[in-house]
């Protein structure tokens, strides 16, 4: 159980590949690293494995999570989270309808789901922090909170477009332990597009190196 | 800067309100009555039809903005719909801008002529499907155009509406990360619909309020699309309220001024209901958010409003082409899908002759949009030197005189402008018009001026350049495109003004705009063809102008 990508590479209008095909295997709870130049394509790589590729390009090869291609289902359908540079915590909602937003519908009965709400905002040491205005959160915060955003949603894989590199550096590593802690916890593959070599070690995972053709 | 606004603006607005208010009430010394009374109001609430008129009104006000408001939302999120090819007209997308552009730039009277060409019992679109299709040889004895439930006139003002709130909406969405919130949201299982729901439509709409708001206000209280759209027996009640205005018997004059004042009274109460439903949906889609649930693709939903979306806009694109074809037409008789013979007679008669009426549009425009361009960058450039911003109290002053009705203090203003001795020349109008071109046009150049990177200014100001040489060569250089742009919205704000015109003009300044609408009651379509089209064709070339002229310079500048 598992995501993998297979001779993935997203092609232009006359079929020509972007970047050299992907091969890449990422194990439950395991995280792998993406990395090349700038502008090589990573950021339209995590788009094409979560489905948010422009219509404007074409996909060869194939994205397989636990065993199915998800080629063909939309971004709402193949449950595979995303984390930005940027916390991008929506500024209309509180802290904590922020993390109600992510959390899945499963959970139902609005007790039971601030209840849940509760436990991860414990768990991200935001305890108390449902009715603030995530303005008002520090950078760190604000990261620890997109990501419970995002687990709250039960993803079957997350991918990371090199998160927390706005933030300084005793911050980044307290986050990138809690991130790795949290997956291995949850056994959610994690693909991360980073520029650091120290997130490839910290990660200790398998690396696909991104190249321009 | 802000006296002058103050002066400029606000004392007229109020000061018409108010001359408004006392005639409401009984005063009108002109006319020798100098009491306070209530009968101004008994007489209004007795007169025939006047509770038809305020239904008329509230229905075609707010379903107009609703509809419009509804449209341009679904419009942005389909606009922006990168991963979905699912939609039948997907492919329309590039047509879609030179579509919404000459009907941003007609005026609301054109856009209403060419609907009442399009949409009349003999109109074109029956000629196009008659006798074949309809078996009509003479025009159904339907009505449409003008119909008693005001239904034509919500269409054409929807019409209108809708791509002046799609652009504003466009430029606001630049403020919004939308691709990554999108992302997020549909990473997490949401559908599109339902991710524009609860995240992109509450950061979206009080962005877009005020302009909404003048959307509803200008639907409330327009006189020139109800004249010619409108049911006329009764009509709304801002035309009624006109039609009192200009009755030949002067008692008329009090109850009009009752109405006017209602009307205004009347705004101030839509704008709270409007803005009351607003935060209950907000509300609402709030307490949804928390549940958690992921939405549906709502397909039927979606391909009915594409659908609307698409009519819409082909009905303001055909308006005016219909007012081109009966332009150039001489003969086009009942049901005849073209002309069956064509002249340029009356586009000849109108460039050899060159009348009052283009004359005054002209002169009009220009220097309304000139004084507004140039006020509005003295204040900025004097904020920028003095410091200082605009808080939000004066955006709402800049915006005031679209948010009150044109003829709640029109009459009033007229009334205050002839007490002074102001007697409806051609500077009086000017500054009529300006009251409704500067809001448009400071809000039009605010954003570029704010955008300007202020490193070039330093780097200037480093290389010993004085500040008016910054000024000078640095930012009006840099904001050519935005400063001609906001000229041009000028232009076509000023062309298209029509209660202001007659009103302040005391009928004697002919314009394109209230010949055309004043011509739309007659027998002749070839001659209001002329001017409705004409109309259109200045705003247009006012546009083409901002947007090619700055790229011939650079053009020049890159040759040398």
């Amino acid at each position: 159980m598992s995501l993998e990508l297979r001779s993935l590479t997203a092609t232009l209008a006359d079929n020509s590949p972007l970047f050299s095909p992907v091969d890449l295997a990422v194990a439950k709870g395991e995280v792998a690293c993406v990395m090349g130049p700038s502008g090589v394509g990573k950021s339209t790589l995590l788009n094409i494995i979560g489905g948010h590729l422009d219509v404007h390009f074409g996909i060869a090869g194939d994205v397989v999570l636990n065993g199915k291609s998800v080629k063909y289902l939309t971004a709402a359908q193949r449950k595979i989270g995303v984390l930005f540079q940027d916390p991008l915590l929506f500024p209309h909602l509180s802290v904590g309808d922020n993390l109600a937003f992510g959390l899945c519908s499963s959970v139902v009965g609005a007790k039971k789901r601030r209840l849940a709400i509760d436990q991860a905002l414990a768990q991200a040491q935001l305890k108390g922090f449902y009715h603030r205005n995530p303005a008002t959160l520090s950078g760190g915060q604000q990261s620890r909170a997109a990501l419970m955003r995002a687990l709250l949603a039960r993803p079957q894989a997350l991918l990371l477009d090199e998160p927390f590199s706005k933030l300084d550096e005793n911050l980044k590593h307290a986050m990138r332990d809690f991130l790795f802690d949290q997956a291995r916890q949850r056994l959610i593959p994690i693909i991360l597009v980073t520029h650091d070599p120290k997130d490839m070690t910290d990660a200790n995972g398998p690396v696909a190196l991104l190249q321009a053709l | 800067m802000l006296a002058i606004l103050v002066i400029g603006i606000l004392v007229p607005v109020i000061a018409g309100l108010g001359e408004t208010t006392r005639a409401a009430f009984g005063i009108l010394p002109a006319l020798g009555k100098h009491d306070f009374n209530l009968s101004a109001w008994q007489q209004l609430f007795q007169l025939p039809g006047f509770t038809t008129s305020l239904r008329l009104t509230l229905i075609s006000g707010f379903l107009a903005t609703g509809t419009s408001l509804i449209l341009t939302i679904f419009g942005c999120a389909w606009a922006y719909n990168a991963s979905d090819k699912c939609y039948f007209f997907d492919k329309l997308k590039p047509f879609i801008a030179p579509l919404l552009v000459p009907i941003l730039a007609a005026p609301h009277a054109a856009i209403a002529i060419g609907l009442a060409f399009l949409l009349a019992p003999s109109g074109w679109l029956t000629r196009l499907f008659s006798p074949w299709l309809t078996t009509w040889q003479l025009p159904p004895n339907l009505t449409t155009v003008q119909d008693l439930w005001g239904l034509s006139l919500t269409l054409g003002l929807i019409i209108k509406e809708l791509p002046f709130l799609w652009l504003i909406s466009l430029v606001a969405l630049k403020q919004i990360d939308l691709s990554k919130q999108l992302s997020i949201a549909q990473s997490m299982g949401y559908s599109y619909a339902n991710a524009w729901f609860k995240i992109i439509i509450p950061q979206l709409y009080p962005l877009i309020r005020l302009p909404v708001l003048v959307v509803l206000v200008y639907a409330l209280s327009t006189v020139d699309m109800a004249l010619i759209l409108g049911p006329n027996t009764p009509p709304t009640l801002a035309l009624a309220t006109m039609r009192w205005y200009n009755d030949a018997n002067i008692g008329m004059l009090l109850p009009a001024s009752a109405a006017a004042m209602g009307l205004g009274l009347l705004m101030i109460a839509s704008v709270f209901v409007w803005e009351t439903t607003m935060t209950l949906i907000m509300l609402v889609t709030k307490v949804m958010t928390r549940t958690g649930a992921r939405g549906r693709h709502w397909k039927l939903v979606s391909t009915a409003l594409a659908t609307a979306l698409q009519l819409t806009l082909t009905l303001g694109f055909l308006s005016l082409v219909v007012l081109l074809i009966w332009s150039f037409a001489w003969r086009w008789s009942f049901p005849d899908a073209l002309p069956t013979s064509w002249s340029y007679q009356h586009w000849l008669r109108l460039l050899t002759h060159w009348p009052l009426a283009l004359q005054h549009s002209i002169a009009l425009a220009l220097g309304s949009s000139t004084i507004a361009v140039v006020f509005a960058v003295a204040w900025l450039e004097v904020q920028d030197r003095f410091g200082g911003h605009l808080s939000r109290l004066t955006l709402w002053l800049i915006y005031l005189p679209l948010l009150v009705p044109q003829i709640a203090f029109l009459y009033g203003l007229k009334v205050g402008f002839l007490r002074i001795g102001i007697n409806g020349g051609m500077n009086a109008v000017i500054w009529a018009h300006l009251l409704f071109v500067f809001p448009y046009v400071m809000l039009s150049l605010i954003d570029s001026w704010r955008a300007l990177d202020r490193r070039y200014l330093q780097v200037a100001a480093s290389l010993g350049t004085s500040a008016w040489g910054c000024f000078w060569r640095i930012k009006l250089s840099l904001l050519l495109k935005p400063l001609l742009l906001a000229w041009a919205i000028g232009i076509a704000v000023s062309i298209g003004q029509y209660l202001p015109t007659l009103m302040i003009g005391a009928g004697k300044i002919e314009t394109l705009t209230t010949e055309a609408v004043s011509l739309a009651s007659g027998a002749d379509r070839r001659l209001v063809g002329v001017y409705g089209l004409l109309q259109a064709l200045v705003p247009v070339l006012a546009y083409t102008l901002a947007i090619y002229l700055p790229r011939l310079i650079s053009l020049k500048q890159t040759i040398k």
